[in-house]
């Protein structure tokens, strides 16, 4: 299957599950699998920092946030596949699986992957949104403007 | 194709990325010796050599310029996923790379300005040929004479009579290079 056919929204998809999921978690559920095929390295991970920008409602002009650390890696599985990975933070090993899931995801393992790995990482990324979501929802305020005596 | 792409980058890059430098550093600071690099590989028709050099000195910061028949998708590729250093025209370029013939005109280039004679290119020969006969060399970093087989003699003289400014050259062949800075004075041999 080539990265044609898979879609480049699908894959832009798990790569960001995979680069937000806590390096942790995403252990807990990539490890369980069984040995890690083999693979060599194109780029082995390295650290560094990248601006993220942002734009005010979405759509005003863009500006410098701040710098956020990633740590990135390539690599190419003995199968062919070429797997990337760009993660939050410093942690090697989590770029390595994240690589890892990229590249087993454009092979013939990909419905596994999706259902041992991708599946519970979005559960728990869509749980951690709701509370998050539930415990500002707590302290909402709403404002409204009493009628003023006038007229 | 998408293979020589995505490989030959340094495996273990702060390792072989001081060897190279040392190497890069040697070679200009004596004009005329050849030295050995290894650790690179790039599409053709790109030495090991020069994608050494091309790793070990070029990155984001860097405009280089690919001259004809180095100019080609493989290498602009490679470069874009190992090093991803600017593709420029000549007269931008901090670092241009091809065969001595396709980086004429040599005067396309910068060569500094003599408030910043440092902001010259450094060119990247790649000849077919490397070794230490032909045109005589003297100058900084040489004891009396040494030689080395440049591909012309006229260019280097022109060049060094611009002192301070101008520009600096390493020459690849295989895995090996040398290099000739403006400082030195060429002599047909």
């Amino acid at each position: 299957m080539s990265v044609t056919e898979i879609g480049t929204e699908a894959r832009r998809g798990w790569m960001g599950l995979l680069a937000r999921a806590p390096a942790a978690r995403l252990a807990g559920v990539f490890d369980p699998l069984g040995a890690a095929p083999g693979f060599e390295w194109l780029r082995a991970p390295e650290t560094g920092g990248v601006m993220v920008r942002g734009r005010t409602g979405g759509t005003g002009a863009p500006f410098n946030m701040g710098e956020m650390t990633v740590t990135r890696c390539a690599l190419r599985l003995e199968t062919g596949e070429v797997g990337h990975a760009y993660v939050q933070g410093r942690d090697k090993a989590h770029a390595e699986r994240a690589a890892l899931v990229d590249a087993l995801m454009q092979g013939p393992r990909a419905a596994e992957l999706r259902e041992a790995v991708l599946a519970p990482l979005a559960e728990a990324e869509a749980e951690a949104r709701r509370k998050r979501a539930a415990r500002a929802a707590a302290t909402k305020v709403d404002f409204f403007t009493m009628v003023r005596g006038e007229g | 194709m998408r293979d020589d792409v995505l490989s030959g980058g340094f495996t273990d890059t702060p390792v072989e990325a001081a060897r190279a430098f040392r190497a890069a550093l040697e070679a200009m600071a004596r004009p005329g010796s050849i030295h050995r690099v290894e650790g690179a590989r790039a599409p053709a028709p790109v030495s090991e050599a020069a994608a050494v050099l091309l790793l070990m000195l070029c990155d984001r910061e860097t405009p280089l310029y690919l001259a004809p028949g180095h100019d080609v998708a493989p290498v602009r590729d490679w470069v874009a996923f190992h090093i991803g250093a600017p593709l420029v025209g000549a007269s931008e370029a901090m670092f241009a790379l091809g065969g001595w013939q396709a980086l004429a005109p040599l005067d396309a280039y910068r060569i500094g300005t003599p408030d910043y004679p440092d902001r010259a290119v450094t060119l990247i020969a790649e000849l077919g040929n490397l070794a230490p006969e032909g045109a005589r060399l003297s100058g900084p970093g040489i004891r009396e004479t040494a030689r080395l087989s440049l591909p012309e003699v006229a260019a280097f003289q022109r060049n060094h009579r611009l002192f301070p400014l101008g520009w600096d050259a390493f020459f690849t062949c295989g895995d090996r290079l040398a290099a000739l800075p403006r400082t030195s004075v060429v002599e047909a041999g």
